[in-house]
């Protein structure tokens, strides 16, 4: 029983379906990536998980209960938490605040899962005072994934936590990510630079116009020529 | 030496503290217009009418409140009052919130809708305001008149010129002063202020971070009510009360939250009195300050008025309009609550 799972998911915007039967998942301590071309609906198939989507058919089970029904906010509430693609800061309030905003829903003391953040991104103790607008790609992201952290979740979803940054920090947001999913939680994140992020996953999906064209691990998916030469480069 | 005292003094007098009072006024007034823009997005032009009707409740309760012989000397009985005159518009915002506005927020729509919807409840709410306490003018002061008279001043001073400071102009700066250091608190340190403030900036994270919008409208409205019942009773105690001029002052106040970024609290303040001085000084005649600075000989003919206090509306719609085509996002654009 996987811990997360989106299975079987149809569904769009309202118009026209942009998901067909498409099931993603992840299991706790384990990194799942989802691949694919742009407009594959990558960040559908995540929102539709997350509940900011209404689903035609298909369910969304956490830890064996369906949540299907649930508002994203219920599900923050469940131990989930999100990171965007787009717009995933508050750009005007400060880097500390866009902490203790991760953690609006929490009626305890949040000073230890503050300083557990800024020991995963040391760069974040040192610019809190500093507007998250004003920061770096790669730090904006770090305060993203910090912000999702702070709610202490089970599962944590990423789209495109590289997006925009440089190679080196890169691998460093993997390394970040890496230790997160060591300490027990379950991260399921998509990922334009497949072929970095398939070697950190234990579970790939590759999705081409809403559906699972592949589905293995992320060594195996490497390794088939077919992926390989369709969305490798070869 | 005492000429240039003199001058200085006259313009402190007609210009330096009403601007003062008068500014702090419109900084309230626009507080609370920016913090429903930068809340529910649209802009309020019922504002005008909730500040006419918390002054209204105020000065209700400040009659009850005579009539049973309590007063408040030396400061005016309306501040006693004005609690009431908060709750009273307080209850109104979010009544009309209730039965009007959220249904456009379950309809998602847009902010020109909200503009218009925000008329229709301008023009009840103004029908209503007429209704209970008719359309005439009613002074409102009463305790000591003065902190310091003009004639005390020429005394104290030996100067031509006397400097008055009305009671009302005292309390309004002061009272100002601390309801926008609240403000501020509250926005910048509280729980509740900075979900508010990560609302504004970016309503979908919000969301994922568990904010309720529902209650982040409600504060909203609590807020407002109260800005603008402290900002419409403070303007009844310093000029007097007439429901018609607070559908007047819209431009002022709008004025003052588009000059420094709609949206923006500090803008909001700084916009205030950047309208307010505007106005005096477009409008003082200069005359007299020209005849003790210059000699004799040179005494200026006319009145030196750049523009007759009759069209003082006009210097905020041109002030208005000259935002609008060179910075039409204001001073501190970009940056909400
Ligand atoms: N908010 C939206 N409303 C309507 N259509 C959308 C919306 N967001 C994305 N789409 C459409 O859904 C499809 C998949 O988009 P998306 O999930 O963002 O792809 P990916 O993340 O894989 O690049 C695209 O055709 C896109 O145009
Ligand atoms: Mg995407």
């Amino acid at each position: 029983m996987t811990y997360l799972a989106g299975e079987m998911m149809t569904g769009g915007y309202g118009g026209a379906d942009i998901l067909h039967e498409c099931s993603i998942g992840v299991d706790r301590g384990e990194i799942a990536v989802v691949v694919g071309p742009n407009g594959a609906g990558k960040s559908t198939a995540m929102k539709a998980v997350f509940g900011m989507l209404g689903l035609r058919t298909g369910r969304v089970t956490l830890d064996g209960e369906d949540i299907t029904s649930l508002k994203p906010q219920e599900r923050v509430l469940q131990g989930m938490g999100f990171v965007p693609q787009n717009q995933n800061v508050f750009t005007t309030m400060t880097v500390e605040e866009n902490l203790e905003m991760g953690a609006f829903i929490r009626r305890d003391d949040i000073s230890l899962t503050m300083k557990q953040v800024y020991a995963l991104f040391p760069v974040l103790h040192e610019k809190r005072r500093q507007p998250a607008g004003e920061l770096s790609g790669g730090q904006r992201q770090q305060v993203a994934v910090g912000r999702a952290l702070m709610t202490q979740p089970q599962v944590l979803m990423l789209d495109e936590p590289t997006a925009g940054v440089s190679p080196i920090v890169m691998d460093e947001l993997f390394d970040r990510i890496i230790e997160v999913a060591k300490t027990g939680i379950a991260v399921l994140m998509v990922e334009q630079n497949a072929r970095q992020a398939l070697e950190i996953a234990d579970r790939g999906f590759v999705l081409v116009q809403g559906r699972n064209a592949y589905t293995d691990s992320g060594v195996a998916l490497l390794a088939n020529p077919e992926v390989r030469k369709a969305f490798l480069g070869g | 030496m005492t000429d240039v005292l003199n001058a200085i003094v006259l313009l402190g007098n007609f210009v330096l503290v009403p601007g003062l009072a008068y500014g702090s006024q419109l900084a309230l007034g626009a507080l609370g217009v920016t913090l429903i823009y930068g809340i529910l997005r649209f802009s309020n032009l019922a504002h005008g009418e909730t500040m006419s009707f918390g002054a209204m409740i105020t000065i209700l309760v400040t009659w009850l409140l005579q009539a049973n012989g309590i007063s408040f000397h030396p400061l005016p009985t309306a501040l006693l009052a004005l609690p009431f005159g908060i709750i009273g518009a307080v209850a109104l915002c979010l009544i009309v919130d209730r039965l009007v506005y959220r249904y456009y927020r379950q309809q998602r729509s847009t902010s020109s809708i909200y503009l218009i919807v925000s008329i229709g409840v301008m023009l009840i709410t103004g029908g209503l305001i007429r209704f209970i306490i008719g359309p005439g003018d009613r002074k409102i002061t009463d305790g000591e008149r003065f902190i310091i008279k003009a004639r005390d001043f020429k005394e104290m001073t030996g100067l031509n010129e006397g400097l008055a400071i009305k009671t009302t102009q005292g309390v309004t700066v002061i009272t100002a002063v601390s309801v926008v250091a609240f403000v501020f608190w509250f926005l910048g340190r509280t729980r509740t202020g900075k979900a508010m403030r990560a609302y504004s900036d970016n309503e979908d994270l919000a969301l994922l971070s568990g904010i309720n919008p529902e209650r982040v409208v409600m504060i909203a409205w609590i807020m407002t009510g109260a800005l603008a019942t402290i900002a419409g009773t403070l303007y009844g105690l310093d000029k007097s009360f007439k429901p018609f001029t607070y559908m007047q002052l819209l431009l002022p106040i709008f004025a003052a939250a588009i000059v420094g970024g709609v949206g923006n609290p500090i803008g909001a303040i700084v916009g205030g009195f950047v309208v307010a001085f505007s106005e005096l000084i477009i409008t003082f005649a200069y005359r007299k300050v020209f005849m003790y600075l210059l000699p004799d000989e040179m005494a200026p003919e006319g009145m030196i008025q750049l523009l007759s206090t009759d069209y003082k509306f006009a210097v905020s719609f041109v002030i208005l309009v000259i935002v609008l085509l060179v910075k039409p996002t204001g001073i501190f654009s970009g940056k909400l609550l």
